[in-house]
């Protein structure tokens, strides 16, 4: 029977250590919408969300009551609408009605988020696709809950220099469709390389075309109950270190697990992953560079950031899927800057910088995520920045992203102010040389050979 | 049988536990275990309960009980069971 001291552990991560389950994601196939009448796909969409996803909300609200853990987040992932609205969709203008209706609907059901307003274009790009693509300054600007991503490239077929040329416009334009809000627009937009298709964090989340038609993923958090532990284990060598990290992340992955399969079980709807990711927020405490700094380091960006980062890394994965059934979708440390005060403080004073960030994005999931740079920054500089990420993610069969938000009218020095779970980050210097040469060639870098590994 | 664990936590006074027996025996809830401690005049109980009466409406029982708690000035938190035994038991 269980005792005091482990209900009061419990109580204790969720109170104090801000233990929470970080997302409920209801993944919706709207392969079934599609038509060639534009009129006819968008009753159908907002139809089908709405009718799948009616109780989503209430039952996390349920969930969360009756087992005493907070979920901060209900959202949807539905399938790439470059595919569901090809056939209706003649113009970018098209596209955007279907963002609209998406909006319309997760504000129906009440869903803070709803992703899926992607283009799968690792290889080529259809009509469809691009038309999509051109449509995310718009759709982003007059959306407010709708977020958009866009796979660039993958370890199977290379990557699309294309489509990472086109998206360093869309994510410059994206920024300047919504400059009066700080560019908020990038912030829900991700360009991927080895996108997951059960990946049930925002902004890249969306229903792979390999899925059911309903599934829930589930997000976990908790670096603050990983970096309690990791305090008491200080001045310790690596083997505790490890164990540590492992046994709690274990414990996390289980309320997660907990958690799906009661979702899974009250909205009818089977069970997809647990995604085991450290996911911080901006409050105090709740920070992965917080546990990097509890691990040794005077300041995350440090040497050592790469090799402590692998380790958290590894060590949660292998704490997790022990705990769980099924994982899936990104699965690692994320790293935003704006989302994690300890990363914000770091770059404020200088030791964190760009290039540290791509080291260590190497290493964990995603990517260079939430990262706030000058608005003058040309488009084909985030070009090679989105180039840079994917050859990383390419070679070393991972999932990377982009999310980088040049602030329209801001430079080096100030701040921007995202908001909520967004946070707010100080604008990053960016290496000033050109590489409009590179990104401007057209067509595809191919895919990596996969022997003559060393 | 379905299991829940309330925990009360909070300065010592007279009559805790009798207003929180109350409280459950009003709402069918069968106590089956209760550990309690007092640590430097504060008042720390876990009571393992049957909730199987009380299935449909077990989300308002748990707003209910933390208003008594906020009534007699001691914070109690009532969770079904698996969120503690999927964490701590294999």
């Amino acid at each position: 029977m269980l005792n005091m001291f482990e209900v009061i552990e419990t109580n204790n991560m969720i109170e104090q250590e801000k233990l929470d389950v970080r997302t409920i994601t209801l993944g919706i196939s709207l392969l079934d919408c599609c038509s060639s009448d534009l009129n006819e796909v968008n009753e159908k969409i907002y139809q089908k969300i709405t009718t799948l996803a009616k109780n989503l909300v209430s039952t996390g609200e349920e969930i969360e009551r009756e087992f005493g853990i907070p979920i901060v987040n209900k959202r949807i992932s539905v399938t790439p609408i470059s595919l569901v609205g090809g056939a209706a969709c003649r113009t970018p203008e098209d596209f955007v009605t279907i963002a609209e209706t998406l909006d319309r609907a997760a504000k129906e059901v009440g869903v803070n988020f709803l992703g899926g307003y992607s283009a799968l274009v690792s290889k080529g790009m259809t009509k469809a696709d691009e038309n999509l693509i051109r449509s995310i300054p718009q759709a982003l600007a007059c959306t407010e809950r709708v977020c958009s991503s866009v796979n660039v490239g993958s370890t199977k077929t290379g990557i699309n220099m294309d489509a990472v040329n086109l998206m360093g416009e869309m994510v410059k334009a994206t920024a300047e469709a919504t400059k009066d809000q700080d560019s908020l627009g990038c912030a829900k937009l991700v360009v991927f390389c080895n996108a997951p298709d059960d990946n049930p964090f925002m902004a890249g989340a969306f229903h792979g075309v390999t899925e059911a038609d309903a599934v829930i993923n589930v997000g976990v958090s908790g670096p603050g109950v990983v970096k309690v532990a990791l305090e008491k284990a200080r001045g310790q060598n690596f083997e505790v270190l490890c164990e540590t990290i492992k046994k709690t992340a274990f414990k996390i992955t289980r309320v997660g697990q907990l958690v799906a399969q009661e979702a899974s079980k009250r909205l009818g709807v089977p069970f997809g992953i647990i995604d085991l990711s450290l996911a911080p927020t901006p409050a105090v405490g709740d920070s992965v560079a917080e546990i990097l700094e509890e691990i040794g380091l005077e300041r995350v960006g440090a040497p050592g950031t790469t090799a402590a980062l692998a380790m958290l890394n590894d060590q949660v994965k292998k704490g997790g899927v022990m705990a769980s059934s099924y994982v899936g979708g990104l699965s690692g440390a994320f790293i935003p800057v704006s989302e994690d005060q300890g990363m914000i403080d770091a770059v404020s004073l200088g030791a964190l910088t760009i290039e540290k960030l791509e080291a260590m994005t190497c290493v964990c999931s995603v990517g260079l995520d939430m990262i706030a740079v000058p608005g003058d920054t040309p488009a084909t500089t985030i070009a090679g920045v989105i180039a840079d990420e994917a050859a990383i993610g390419m070679v070393n069969q991972k999932t990377t992203a982009v999310r980088i938000i040049p602030v329209i009218g801001k430079g080096v020095g100030d701040t921007v102010e995202f908001g909520g779970l967004l946070g707010y980050a100080p604008v990053m210097p960016v290496n000033t040389y050109s590489c409009e040469k590179f990104v401007t060639r057209g067509g595809r870098i191919p895919a990596p050979i996969h022997s003559f590994k060393n | 049988m379905s299991k829940a664990i309330i925990t009360v936590v909070g300065r010592d006074t007279v009559g805790i536990i009798a207003k929180v027996c109350t409280f459950l025996a009003d709402n069918h809830v069968n106590i089956l275990d209760i550990s309690q401690t007092i640590v430097q005049g504060y008042f720390n109980m876990m009571m393992i309960v049957d909730i199987t009466e009380v299935e449909g409406r077990f989300g308002a029982m748990v707003e209910e009980i933390e208003k008594l708690g906020d009534s007699i000035g001691v914070k109690i938190k009532c969770q079904k069971e698996e969120i503690f035994t999927s964490m701590h038991r294999i």
